[in-house]
């Protein structure tokens, strides 16, 4: 293995950020789709080359790029510009951005509401992209976690989309509601050794599971209490804020709650807590070392008013032990005056030799460890705030 | 029948989706309607598709503004509203404009 490329989503454009297996001296280019938010953006498994972006703007709606070259260049799938609307072939162009739930009595339900902030009904309404989630085998496959939220699946590059609407249709819709951020779909895994199990989780309705590629739904949320709730362990309406998992060891899930950290060893079947000696049980990020399945990384955020680190110490805490002990990381962050969050999409791993960790600020800060966790410097210190982190080991 | 040519100025986000670097000229056959136009513009550069209009919808964003000879068209029926003589001349554009917002 000879590098990595760190993929930066910001609130202005998004940043490509490369190194070789030292990742010492870092080349930043960028910014890519100038001014515009940058939710997520990831590189396919399949074809490192292939990146997948998510880019939208609150003035003109949600746009997906694609790149084949590893980010040098980029297209929106099937429309390239000034390209007419219609292939010869009658193809109908300008739809990679399509993202329509489909409500039709034979693929989909005929769901058109979800709880609102009131208590009220209220139309679906789709937002943005925030997640996507390319495929482990075919780079034309892609998944996207959308903004009210829901499943869409590519199959095609990126050119159209259409929903598992198994998830939004499963039944327990009517009592999804939106948390502060949105009622958003984040998170999207991929078992590696079970093509047809696909985890995913939404703010605030919690976390599912699909045993058949996502035609059908279960949530595993058992275990989880969220005291903000009526019923504080009902089934619905807990804010997952991401969960993470061991390609090694895809049974075993790890999850930043609203307030708690969790664990599952049995697929989401049941959850059991494991803040433990956290000084703060919020956060949003969790990762886990590319070697060892059970060392967990978070960042613990102060509260869910005051989004930022205790007393303005910068940490990382990790656990060596699956969640039973968890120690501070301050090696090369911050550790006064510093007021930053690290959002639920900011953190990831390589998978070098020697495990580099990776996490984005909403201060504009890019961090690196290249050794697990002891010591970190910055890659960058004044980008926009960032969005979303992603990682690729390159050979 | 000769196609109307009409002169469409876009904000700068677009414009980068676009790959143009100044104003665009599209071709409209038939009444020069608000709708005829982000037709035309949509045809030519389908990756504009849903940034002006919602995909699901096809009306207006609702922080999308169209103006023509400081004129706010943005309430205006697109598909009746005839664009004023001058921007079916193309003497004037068509003006796409992001609303401003913020502080």
């Amino acid at each position: 293995m000879t590098g990595v490329r760190v993929l930066v989503g910001t609130r202005k454009g998004a940043f490509i950020l490369t190194s070789d297996g030292k990742r010492k001296t870092w080349d930043v280019t960028g910014p890519h789709f100038a001014g515009w938010e940058i939710y997520h953006m990831k590189g396919s498994a399949a074809d490192p080359d292939r990146i997948y972006a998510s880019q939208s703007s609150g003035w003109f709606g949600q746009i997906i790029q694609r790149s084949s070259d590893g980010g040098k260049t980029w297209e929106q799938p099937g429309s390239a510009p000034g390209d007419a609307q219609k292939s010869p072939e009658g193809f109908q162009k300008g739809e990679s951005n399509k993202f329509v739930y489909d409500v039709s009595a034979k693929t989909g339900k005929p769901l058109t509401t979800h709880m609102w902030y009131d208590g009220t009904q209220h139309p679906w309404e789709f937002k943005r992209v925030w997640h996507l989630e390319p495929s482990l085998t075919d780079r034309d496959i892609c998944f996207a976690g959308v903004e009210d939220a829901a499943l869409f699946k590519t199959k095609d590059g990126g050119k159209t989309w259409n929903e598992l609407a198994g998830l939004r249709g499963h039944g327990t819709g009517p009592k999804w509601q939106p948390g502060a951020g949105g009622m958003c779909l984040h998170t999207i895994i991929l078992d590696p050794k079970n093509e047809k199990r696909i985890y995913v989780a939404i703010s605030a309705a919690g976390a599912f599971r699909s045993d058949d590629g996502g035609k059908s739904w279960k949530p595993i949320n058992k275990g989880l209490t969220s005291n903000f709730m009526p019923d504080p362990t009902a089934e619905i309406g807990h804010c997952v804020h991401h969960v993470a998992m061991h390609p090694s060891r895809p049974d075993v899930l790890f999850m930043q709650k609203h307030w708690d950290v969790m664990r599952s060893d049995n697929a989401g079947d049941n959850w059991r807590e494991i803040s433990g000696s956290l000084p703060s049980d919020f956060g949003f990020v969790i990762d886990v070392h590319a070697h060892e399945p059970e060392t967990l990384y978070v960042v613990p955020i102060k509260s869910d008013s005051e989004h930022y680190p205790p007393d303005g110490k910068l940490r990382v805490y990790r656990s060596r032990d699956g969640g039973q002990e968890w120690e501070a990381l301050t090696k090369g962050l911050p550790q006064k005056d510093c007021f930053v969050n690290v959002l639920r999409d900011a953190m990831a791993v390589d998978r070098l030799d020697k495990c580099g960790v990776y996490f984005g600020t909403t201060g504009g800060q890019v961090y690196c460890s290249p050794d697990g966790g002891d010591n970190w410097t910055a890659i960058v210190r004044d980008l926009p705030a960032v969005q979303s982190v992603e990682v690729q080991t390159l050979s | 029948m000769t196609a109307r040519k009409i002169r469409v100025v876009l904000p700068t986000h677009l414009r980068r989706l676009a790959l143009v670097a100044g104003d665009v000229e599209v071709g409209v056959d038939g009444p020069v309607t608000i709708c005829a136009v982000l037709d035309a513009l949509e045809a030519a550069h389908p990756n504009l598709c849903g940034t002006i209009r919602d995909h699901g919808s096809g009306k207006r964003r609702p922080f999308v503004r169209f103006f023509a000879c400081n004129q706010d068209l943005s309430l205006e029926p697109p598909e009746t509203t005839l664009l004023p003589e001058q921007v079916a001349r193309g003497e004037q554009p068509f003006l796409v404009v992001g609303a401003i917002a913020g502080g």
